[in-house]
């Protein structure tokens, strides 16, 4: 397991650049946070950095071995129906990650 | 003063509702980790970002390089720098706005978007803030005390993760319908993940940037000779060349006017 330092080093590390991207704007100048390419970029990148996360959190399923990657499968399913369905972001998370993990719990694999 | 707080607390109830069982499911997460059930308090109070800590998780646990966490923290993060263009900071009084941008969250951000809050003192804000995150710590500590409790492990508890980016992903395609930026971002985790798999995720989402500017500055050489250039400096790098064409995505991009179903902008 990592020691308390590593962790506590990346805690600060996680902490003090977190702060410094939600600080940082207010201290830009004004044109600069008006600049066309910013206000496009503002715009465009939340779905695509979601999407990113989302594939991310998904690297280690392997299409391969059909039958594991199952609850994993319906799971994702689950949670897009319901978003769809309700936009309610706790029903899907939570409803998406029960199911998640009582097929992970009872699959046969 | 109470009036305030009051108001925040109804302003965030919603919200709350969704990050104090979000918080449980990452305390549990940090026991089933190996880690000690305290460290779910220091992480949700200290980096008080909610999708870099369940990432961090993993990335602990593999004693992954700080530099690499750096990195991951500033790329997963780099939305907030975005917030700053509407979050009603001015109207925080002058210390309060240390804890005001420390805690500028999605959360956060969502409940003062679209002018909503123009009318809100700074205690409103603050007390709004103080809440969201309160729901989150209380909600890991929980957890990761329920969870060193439990004497068995939950298999599958880490789809939450999942879950979260995919609602998250959702709502910020509802926001814009716009097709070529998810699938830009889809083809850069694919480049990425052909090209540099131990390093998929800032790889990804510096080539799905690349490829974004690539598509304003091509967006602006066709349409409009813009004079106002500043900013206007894409880095055009092979890699971003490969990424960033995919036929279909081409033949949606020239200036598409967004889709005729699509809700009025919140900014």
């Amino acid at each position: 397991m990592s020691s308390p330092l590593y962790l506590a080093a990346a805690v600060a590390v996680s902490a003090v650049i977190t702060w410094g991207l939600r600080a940082l704007p207010f201290v830009v100048s004004t044109p600069l946070r008006r600049s066309a390419v910013l206000q496009y970029l503002a715009g465009q990148m939340p779905v695509g950095i979601m999407l990113i996360l989302t594939l991310y959190t998904l690297r280690d399923v392997r299409l391969t071995a059909l039958p594991a990657v199952a609850p994993t499968a319906l799971a994702l399913a689950a949670a897009i129906g319901l978003h769809l369905k309700t936009r309610n972001a706790v029903v899907s998370v939570l409803g998406a990650t029960a199911l998640h993990v009582a097929l992970s719990t009872f699959w046969p694999s | 003063m109470s009036r305030d707080f009051a108001a925040a607390a109804n302003d965030t109830a919603s919200v709350g509702l969704s990050l104090f069982p979000l918080g449980i499911s990452f305390g549990v997460l940090v026991v089933h980790t190996g880690l000690a059930w305290w460290w779910a308090p220091v992480f949700t109070a200290v980096i008080y970002a909610g999708s870099l800590e369940f990432l961090l998780l993993g990335l602990a646990a593999a004693v992954t390089p700080l530099g690499q966490i750096a990195v991951t923290a500033l790329l997963v993060n780099l939305r907030h720098v975005f917030y700053a263009l509407s979050f009603p900071l001015d109207q925080v009084r002058p210390l309060g706005r240390v804890y005001a941008t420390f805690a500028l969250t999605d959360e956060a951000y969502a409940l003062t978007t679209g002018g909503r809050a123009r009318s809100w003192s700074s205690a409103r804000i603050l007390w709004m803030q103080v809440l969201c995150q309160g729901y989150w710590v209380s909600g890991a500590t929980v957890g990761a005390l329920a969870g060193s409790l439990i004497p068995f492990t939950l298999r599958g508890l880490d789809f939450a993760l999942t879950a979260l980016f995919v609602v998250l992903t959702i709502d910020a395609w509802r926001a814009r319908r716009d097709l070529p930026a998810p699938l830009l971002a889809v083809a850069s985790f694919a480049l990425a993940a052909l090209l540099a798999p131990g390093q998929v995720l800032p790889i990804a989402m510096a080539v799905f940037t690349a490829s974004l500017l690539t598509r304003y500055a091509l967006r602006h050489r066709t349409a409009a000779p813009v004079p106002d250039g500043h900013g206007d400096r894409p880095v055009l790098t092979p890699a971003t060349r490969a990424a960033t064409p995919t036929p279909r995505a081409a033949r949606v991009t020239p200036t598409a006017p967004t889709a005729p179903t699509a809700p009025t902008q919140e900014r």
